[in-house]
């Protein structure tokens, strides 16, 4: 019970200071409308192939927006020196790595729930179903399950925020490539049945990164 | 005592190497339906598990240096990071050599070729971690954390694109497909390439022996 409420006081935290400075959520959003507006330069927007690149686009989208707004997660700790006053309370390491996983996962959330409707207006695809809504949980927790240790990993390095796409964008490709072909089915009508085996993989990807970024979170945030 | 054992090591690897020559080009019959370019083979297989085999090790270390806080460990971690990303290389270019004469292209997107490609890339991060850190302690560290994360989402990776793309020729090796005379020289070929590895690894140890020596010198120089 204690370890949730350190934690959700991280997480309310953050959310808090999006709150006030409109950091993140705003400008990813704008930056998702641009991605999709360039793949619609990119692919045209003629019916047929639509709906055949339409789950490649959503994910690349959604990938592309989780580098950016994990990058931010971590800098902002950092430009103001709140790591080190987050290392300095009396918490243990792994409620820091829980707390700011479960902000990134909240504002990764807010943007696609918004960008989905977004894309589906755009493209005229049916998006909402529960098969899509789950497909999107699952991938988003695991992009910020390994993505909340990669932002911390970056800005740790002289790069900063070229390190985290570079470290993060290999590793989630089996979450990418699931969520897509998963996507894909749900798109055409499939039932679950026919993407659980893709569900099995992401939710295993997911448990695999939560229970190892637990454990090896702390050695990356200590000087 | 190091220098000689290397020295023996090494002359072990030359004269495997010499009869894993023999072996492939002499000794082995040629393949009925690919033909000569098949010898491939002897050579692509055993650089594929060894760099997996590297990549394990970097995976053991990384674990080790981390509970342990022993630098040794990291040493051993990324010498075999860096010969491990030079199999995976040369591995990915005989496979391509392979594929333009059987396949008629360089590169199809097959479950094991992807796979390959995606862990080439991780490992390249990792190595470059290491670069963008000043202090020399902490980048061990980042590392070993990217050489762990790297290794677990190995398994995650060859499921996924196993069942991206299912349509793809199992290997042969285990369904007992290799005629006795193509065991042997795989075998032989997988032994002279570990003793290959092995003697590697060590050069590069002592390399970096020397390297931290030089470094301690030079600061007590000025």
């Amino acid at each position: 019970m204690a370890f949730w409420r350190k934690v959700l006081a991280i997480t309310r935290k953050d959310i808090i200071s999006e709150f006030r400075a409109r950091e993140i959520i705003g400008l990813v959003l704008v930056f998702v409308l641009l991605v999709i507006l360039i793949f619609n330069f990119a692919f045209g927007a003629a019916n047929e192939v639509i709906s055949k690149t339409a789950p490649g686009m959503l994910w690349v989208t959604f990938a592309f927006a989780g580098v950016l707004s994990l990058n931010r997660a971590f800098i902002m700790e950092k430009e103001e020196g709140c790591l080190e006053g987050l290392m300095v309370a009396p918490i243990s390491r792994d409620i820091i790595y829980a707390g700011k996983m479960l902000s990134c996962l909240v504002f990764l959330l807010v943007v696609e729930v918004i960008a989905l409707p977004i894309f589906a207006f755009l493209f005229n695809l049916n998006v909402f179903s529960g098969e899509i809504l789950v497909i999107t949980l699952l991938s988003t927790v695991g992009f910020v399950a390994c993505g909340t240790l990669f932002s911390a990993l970056a800005v740790k390095t002289r790069a900063r925020e070229l390190v985290l796409p570079v470290l993060f964008l290999p590793i989630v490709i089996p979450v990418i490539i699931c969520a897509v072909k998963a996507t894909g089915l749900a798109m055409e009508g499939k039932s679950w049945t026919d993407i659980t085996n893709w569900l099995l993989i992401i939710g295993s990807f997911d448990l695999i990164f939560l229970v190892i970024s637990f454990w090896v979170f702390s050695f990356i945030i200590e000087e | 005592m190091r220098t000689s054992y290397l020295r023996g090591l090494t002359v072990l690897g030359l004269l495997l190497m010499l009869a894993a020559l023999y072996m492939i080009f002499v000794y082995v019959p040629t393949e009925a339906t690919m033909g000569a370019v098949q010898r491939i083979f002897y050579f692509h297989v055993p650089l594929a598990w060894l760099a997996f085999m590297a990549f394990f090790i970097v995976f053991i270390c990384s674990v080790v240096y981390l509970v342990m806080r022993n630098p040794k460990w990291d040493l051993v971690a990324s010498s075999s990071a860096e010969i491990g990303v030079i199999f995976t290389s040369l591995f990915l270019i005989s496979g391509s050599l392979w594929a333009k004469p059987i396949w008629g292209v360089w590169w199809i997107w097959e479950p094991r070729l992807t796979a390959a490609l995606v862990l080439w890339i991780i490992y390249i991060a990792y190595l470059l971690v290491r670069s963008y850190v000043q202090n020399k302690e902490q980048g061990a560290r980042l590392a070993a954390v990217v050489g762990i994360a790297g290794f677990v989402d190995v398994p995650v990776v060859a499921l996924a694109v196993a069942l991206w793309r299912t349509d793809h020729p199992s290997p042969v090796i285990f369904e007992g497909g290799l005629a006795p005379s193509m065991l042997y020289t795989l075998l032989v070929c997988i032994t002279a390439f570990s003793v290959l590895f092995l003697v590697l690894l060590l050069l590069k140890l002592a390399n970096k022996d020397i390297e931290s020596e030089i470094k301690q010198i030079y600061k007590q120089l000025i």
